[in-house]
């Protein structure tokens, strides 16, 4: 599944595949043109409602790089690790309402809160995996949306008034740096959401390409095995667990900020099995599948609201029009359909297609 | 006193719905291996079906036979629904468990999408038989009868279950093929066609659920079947993956243990749940009973 990463069995990268190659620079390029979006004014009719630099647009995509970072960090729980967790929605609402508490019940400044949720968010993945790791295969994907639940009843019941219960925390955002408030500032929000989707990126690609990450690829392949070499893989799993919830709880303090506050939504087990989705669609345990994944299921799930409102779809009979209308129909669909067609998802489409493409005249 | 009866009745009532959910449930993922996230379609197709014939099917409605015969269609819709997601869509991916899983998780959020788009997101009053809600007094305590119409029906559906599984030959191939599939397999007998058999009838009882849960409820929305199926998975879980009489004594613990701990505050008694499910799991992880059909 790993195949793009050039490394020989000593770990080190061979000079002779370290010559220019486009996957390379690809994703800096890539990264230059999202930190660069906010400066361009054009409209791409279709795609977006407004033009690309206006906040309704950005503020999608903010939303967009924080689900496909969030999907990024529990891949590596999924894809490469093979640990079919069902609960890493109660690490999302973690950070999203212990960053919104700390700072509006609280009242610590912003970069305090944040850490605090995040390290708070890692502490408690920590603890429940500790429990949760003891069970194997779908034990374990109980056990872990069993705690999830508790967590989003916890919330419901808004205890001690902390919580807000069902109408949600709207974010006191007077303790909130004047950078980040208000419409005309979301674009700080939208780079700080480059920011977090770098962050998630670069810490499940570094824990990917260490020798942990090898000893991760090879509990999911055969844990018995890794057993008999002599590591332990229940502590590898509760590693992965633990940094898995701690980038969950990231996403979470970014998604709190972005939307300025927190909801109970957020920790409903729908929240997870979408995460599943996300990745899935994406690929799992492929380099850029999960983020690109979360990013289009985003972006489908919104823009798909007011495509099942637009004129097509209206004038269409209504057997269609009214499942068309539902993003979660569609995206549930569509999601049936690549495990069946495509189980490599969009990242393993590129392998799939590679004999179609020989046949197109190399250009090199 | 009268209180503790009615919080007794009304446990074991809840613990009825929690059994029909589990016992489908159960012998679908002790069998097959599936854990069917769908099974909440099952239940809301069931109780959408009856609450739709309720009002539209002739002969149909929310009283006597013709409230019988409404469940009975409800029943029916969430059995058909239940075989054909076998046949159709769980079938071609035999063994492959993730990819199934990933088919039911996909099936349960198009599932309740498309219930939404038919008959909107907000919960629909449900008809209920006059007699259901009126109170009978027991030991001093006056409960309402919709408690005994649900703790009855799964009464039912659990012998007619054992007796299923203990007298007929399908039901000697299903209790094999829980404890040792591919022995079963190997024995020359296709256990694929009871794979389909369980999912009706996990369906079924799903379904019956469903219809059940709406007279207790009171009202009925798309989503309904999504918090009774995690309570379903948990009473699966303590009950032992596979066992139905595992499910049984596991959904009458939470039920009660439910109902019990609501009443001093509300809500402890969910985490209450969760709480026993971590015990259970790290005391005896294999559940109260082992993979065994019928044990």
């Amino acid at each position: 599944m790993m195949t793009d990463t050039a490394v020989t069995p000593g770990g080190t990268s061979t000079p002779a595949k370290r010559r220019w190659h486009p996957a390379r620079f690809g994703p800096l390029v890539v990264l230059a043109v999202l930190i660069a979006l906010p400066y361009w004014s054009i409209e791409i009719p279709g795609v977006f409602d407004t033009a690309i630099n206006k906040p309704g647009t950005l503020q999608l995509l903010a939303l967009c790089l924080v689900f496909g970072a969030l999907a990024t960090g529990y891949d590596l729980l999924f894809g490469r690790t093979g640990l079919l967790s069902f609960g890493h929605a109660l690490y999302f609402a973690a950070g999203v309402y212990g960053t919104d508490v700390l700072i509006t019940k609280a009242g610590y400044p912003l970069w305090q809160a944040v850490l605090f949720a995040v390290v708070g968010t890692a502490t408690i993945a920590a603890a429940l995996g500790a429990v949760a790791l003891r069970t194997n295969g779908i034990a374990f994907a109980m056990v872990t949306l069993a705690f999830a639940q508790v967590g989003a009843i916890t919330i419901g019941r808004d205890p001690g008034g902390v919580t807000g219960g069902e109408e949600g925390l709207p974010m006191d955002t007077a303790k909130v740096p004047d950078a980040l408030v208000g419409v005309t500032n979301t674009v700080n929000l939208y780079w700080l959401a480059v920011g977090v989707a770098v962050i998630t990126v670069l810490v499940v690609h570094a824990i990917a390409d260490a020798p942990a990450g090898r000893v991760l690829a090879a509990i999911r392949d055969d844990e018995r095995r890794v057993g008999v070499l002599g590591l332990d893989p229940y502590r590898y799993k509760l590693f992965a667990f633990t940094v898995a919830g701690g980038l969950a709880g990231l996403a979470g303090a970014m998604y709190a900020l972005l939307i300025g506050g927190a909801t109970p939504h957020v920790a409903v087990s729908d929240q997870t099995l979408t995460l599943l989705v996300m990745v899935v669609l994406g690929g799992p345990g492929t380099r850029w599948g999960p983020l690109i994944g979360g990013m289009l299921f985003t972006y489908l799930d919104y823009r798909l609201v007011s495509f099942g409102r637009s004129d097509a779809v209206d004038s269409l009979p209504g057997v269609l029009s009214g499942p068309l209308s539902q993003p979660l129909f569609v995206l549930g669909t569509v999601f049936i359909l690549a495990v069946y067609f495509f189980p490599g998802g969009l990242a393993g489409l590129r392998t799939r297609l590679g004999p179609l493409a020989r046949w197109i005249p190399d250009r090199r | 006193m009268s209180t503790v009866v009615l919080l007794t009745l009304t446990g074991l009532g809840l613990a009825a719905l929690y059994f029909l959910v589990a016992s489908g449930l159960a012998l679908v993922f002790g069998l097959a291996d599936v854990l069917n996230f769908a099974h909440g379609l099952f239940l809301s197709v069931g109780a959408y079906g009856t609450w739709w014939a309720s009002g539209n099917l002739p002969g149909a409605g929310a009283s006597g036979w013709g409230f019988v015969l409404a469940v009975i269609f409800g029943v029916v819709c969430g059995t058909v629904v239940a075989a054909l997601v076998e046949l159709v869509l769980i079938r071609p991916l035999y063994s492959r468990t993730i990819e199934q899983v990933l088919v039911t998780v996909g099936l349960s959020l198009a599932g309740v999408a498309l219930l939404q788009a038919s008959w909107g997101a907000d919960p629909r009053t449900y008809p209920r038989p006059q007699w259901t809600q009126e109170l009978t007094e027991v030991a001093g305590a006056r409960v309402p009868n919709d408690r005994f119409l649900l703790i009855g029906a799964a009464v039912i559906v659990l012998a007619g279950l054992l007796a299923f599984l203990k007298f007929t030959r399908i039901g000697l191939v299903i209790r094999a093929g829980v404890e040792d599939r591919s022995m079963v397999t190997a024995l020359g007998i296709d256990v694929r066609r009871a794979f389909t058999l369980v999912f009706a009838i996990g369906g079924a009882a799903a379904a019956l659920a469903g219809a059940l849960g709406g007279v207790y409820a009171g009202s009925i929305s798309p989503t309904g079947g999504s918090s009774l199926l995690i309570f379903g998975f948990i009473v699966v879980v303590i009950g032992g993956m596979g066992s139905v009489v595992g499910a049984a004594y596991a959904a009458v613990a939470v039920g009660l243990l439910q109902q019990f701990v609501n009443y001093t505050s509300p809500g402890l008694g969910d985490i209450c749940v969760v709480a026993l499910l971590a015990i259970v799991l790290l005391i005896r992880p294999q559940g109260i009973t082992g993979k065994v059909a019928t044990s």
